[in-house]
């Protein structure tokens, strides 16, 4: 089979199979797919307001599709993504309300410094025990999960609230931490676009980190190691590859851009530290990065997907009777058929190859 | 803390151990055959679903245990496709299970009922009920043990019992039966029992459905038995403890049967005394919540005894290589 088929077609393919049964549940729950569809691409694409939503979603989803990515590369598979945002989240809201900032061009370098030092923290400890004690990095990632909820509850509750509120929150950030929102940007070059939307100049910085990453995995070495190591631990070592550190290497990677998440979510969104600030973007990133095949580029077109389910899926549960969750089960039949079930896809494609070759 | 509030917690604990008991014994089978299963979570929460849907819609709870095992079931079915068939990756198989019950119950949930995802409250027939063993009341006066029969051991719903039986059965299949023999050689290494003709896909297949029938019967009992009714993510990560205490257990039958119990008395006492105060220490409930993660990373970093998972765990078997 030729390689833009395995790229391109097996992925298309199953995804096509995931909606088809998606629209297979929609008719079972007795509404129409089509107009499903219809509600989402005008809730989620056909306004400047709808679109403002999808990108700042698809900017959660860009930077948490690296993340799972990056480690996939190296043979890990890090379901810690939910944790390691979180945990970013507390490293902002640390920053942000340590240091009075005059200008959010300042704070800005300084919250990404927080947010992907917490979040690469988070991710080092099942590194570590992974490359140094052989403990399974999906099950220490799914333990690191719930002990960085459970952490961040208590922070809230008992640190960072300030005195007298009831919400388990932090303190606003100061003004001036306050990121442009594309909106605010389009109205200030004079025509409207995006108003009231959370979509921010973190944009930018996810569409910098997919060059970034694309640079890292396919022109250094680094990126060469981590794909050799990825390939066969064996050859690796045998190559003098260091399985320690390379394993220790692309976690820290993948923590960091998880916890670069929170820029977005944190400082751009919310301007303080709630519970939950991920929302599921660490799970979603495991379908993103399935689907984007790996591949920075492919991972921006699975974040702009997501991005869209996720505006879509919000606006068909305020105009319809189909609650928000149809996104979940969207998002798990793309990962089970993209990831789990794609030689479903791939053995009979292979056999259609094999048999028009000798034809 | 005096008799009666121990019996009292422990109780507790009996309850809240058993759905991790029983979906601990089925990651046991599946992982000891080889499949790696971290979708016990999604296997649960449907079967605690369907189970309450249709304990609710017949009145009749057993037939809701039967809906139960049958959600479970398919979606073990879906884990065995994928994982066994396929040959896909488990544990991607496993995630995308948990992500499709988490919604799937709450779409088809909000369709049937419009309770925004829960199911309505069960009543009597619709839900289990305790069984007094005999003897109870007659040994109530006789100290210590009495009040331990009647108000620990006593009064549980038939669920409980099965979970109880279910260990030393499952000791009892694994190490003194053929097919116990096959399955944990399947797991440590398919070739061989393949080449002794045995059909590893047979013998995974059959893994994986008595870990769907016991997810099954742990989801039915969280909806039927603990709780009167399905509430959204009900489940709570319970799986993610069972599975903590499957490594807790190295993938042993008794052993399970101690770590869920360890597990859940965290948990009742969690329950019953939010902020535990050790002199100037306080320990926030939070931690007590987490501890059975925390203790599970440090017994996976091998810091106390070395949990060694089954070797041919994960991966996909291939006749040919």
């Amino acid at each position: 089979m030729p390689p833009w088929a395995d790229a391109v077609l097996v992925p298309v393919i199953s995804l096509l199979l995931a909606f088809a049964i998606s629209a297979v549940v929609i008719l079972l729950i007795g509404e129409s797919p089509w107009a499903a569809l219809k509600v989402m691409v005008t809730g989620a694409l056909g306004s400047s307001y709808g679109w403002g939503f999808t990108l700042y979603y698809a900017t959660n989803f860009i930077f948490t599709g690296l993340a799972v990515s990056v480690a996939y590369h190296a043979g890990l598979f890090n379901i810690g993504g939910e944790g390691q945002a979180a945990m970013g989240g507390l490293g902002v809201a640390l920053v942000l309300l340590a240091v009075p900032w005059p200008h959010w061009a300042l704070a800005l370098p300084a919250a990404m410094v927080g947010a992907s030092a917490f979040g690469a923290l988070w991710a080092l400890i099942p590194a570590w025990l992974q490359a140094r004690r052989g403990s399974h990095i999906v099950i220490t990632t799914i333990m690191f999960n719930f002990i960085a909820a459970a952490l961040l509850n208590y922070v809230l509750v008992n640190i960072l609230r300030p005195v007298g509120s009831m919400d388990p929150a932090s303190a606003r950030f100061p003004q001036a931490a306050h990121l442009p929102k594309l909106g605010e940007i389009a109205a200030s070059l004079g025509f409207a676009w995006g108003k009231n939307t959370p979509a921010n100049v973190t944009l930018f910085i996810a569409l910098g980190a997919c060059v970034l990453v694309w640079l890292l995995i396919w022109r250094t070495r680094l990126g060469y190691e981590i794909r050799a190591f990825g390939r066969s631990e064996k050859a690796a070592l045998y190559a003098g590859i260091s399985p320690t550190r390379i394993t220790v290497v692309a976690m820290l990677i993948s923590g960091g851009l998880a916890g670069l998440m929170a820029i977005n979510n944190v400082m751009g969104e919310s301007e303080r530290l709630v519970l939950n600030a991920v929302e599921g973007a660490g799970f979603i990133g495991i379908a993103v990065a399935l689907m984007g095949r790996n591949h920075p580029f492919g991972i921006l077109l699975a974040a702009l997907l997501f991005g869209f389910l996720y505006q879509g899926g919000g606006e068909l549960a305020l105009w319809t009777t189909i609650p928000r969750e149809l996104i979940t089960v969207i998002q798990a039949l793309v990962i089970l058929f993209t990831g789990a079930l794609d030689n479903l896809v791939r053995m009979p494609l292979e056999r259609l190859w094999l048999n028009r070759g000798r034809g | 803390m005096n008799y009666s509030i121990a019996l009292e917690v422990l109780d507790s604990a009996v309850r809240l151990m058993t759905p991790l008991l029983l979906a601990c014994l089925a990651g046991l089978y599946s992982e000891r055959s080889g499949v790696f299963d971290i979708g016990l979570e999604g296997k649960m929460l449907m079967a605690a679903f369907t189970s309450a849907s249709v304990a609710y819609v017949t009145g009749n709870v057993w037939l809701g245990l039967a809906a139960g095992i049958g959600g479970a079931m398919a979606m073990a079915l879906v884990h065995g496709l994928a994982s066994i068939t396929f040959r896909g990756n488990q544990l991607i198989s496993g995630v995308a299970i948990n992500f499709l019950a988490s919604g799937l119950t709450v779409l088809l949930g909000q369709k049937w009922f419009g309770l925004g995802g829960r199911s309505p409250a069960l009543e009597g027939g619709a839900r289990f009920s305790p069984v007094t063993l005999p003897g109870a009341d007659a040994l109530a006066g006789v100290p210590i043990f009495g009040p331990l029969y009647r108000e620990v051991i006593s009064g549980h719903t038939p669920l409980v019992y099965v979970a109880f039986l279910a260990v030393p059965l499952t000791w009892w299949l694994l190490y003194r039966t053929r097919f116990g023999l096959r399955l944990r050689a399947v797991g440590e290494n398919p070739a061989s029992v393949d080449t002794a003709g045995v059909s590893v896909v047979r013998l995974r297949y059959g893994a994986v459905a008595i870990a769907g029938l016991l997810c099954g019967l742990a989801g039915a009992y969280l909806a039927t038995g603990l709780s009167a009714g399905f509430v959204k993510e009900m489940t709570a990560g319970r799986g993610f403890i069972a599975l903590a205490a499957l490594i807790f257990a190295k993938w042993r039958p008794w052993p399970a049967l101690g770590a869920t119990f360890l597990f859940a008395l965290l948990e009742a006492l969690a329950n019953r005394y939010p902020e535990i105060s050790l002199g100037p220490l306080t320990i926030p409930s939070m931690f007590m919540n987490t501890l059975p993660y925390i203790l599970t990373v440090i017994i996976l970093a091998g810091f106390v005894g070395r949990a060694i998972p089954p070797r041919a765990g994960g991966q996909p078997y291939v006749k040919e290589r």
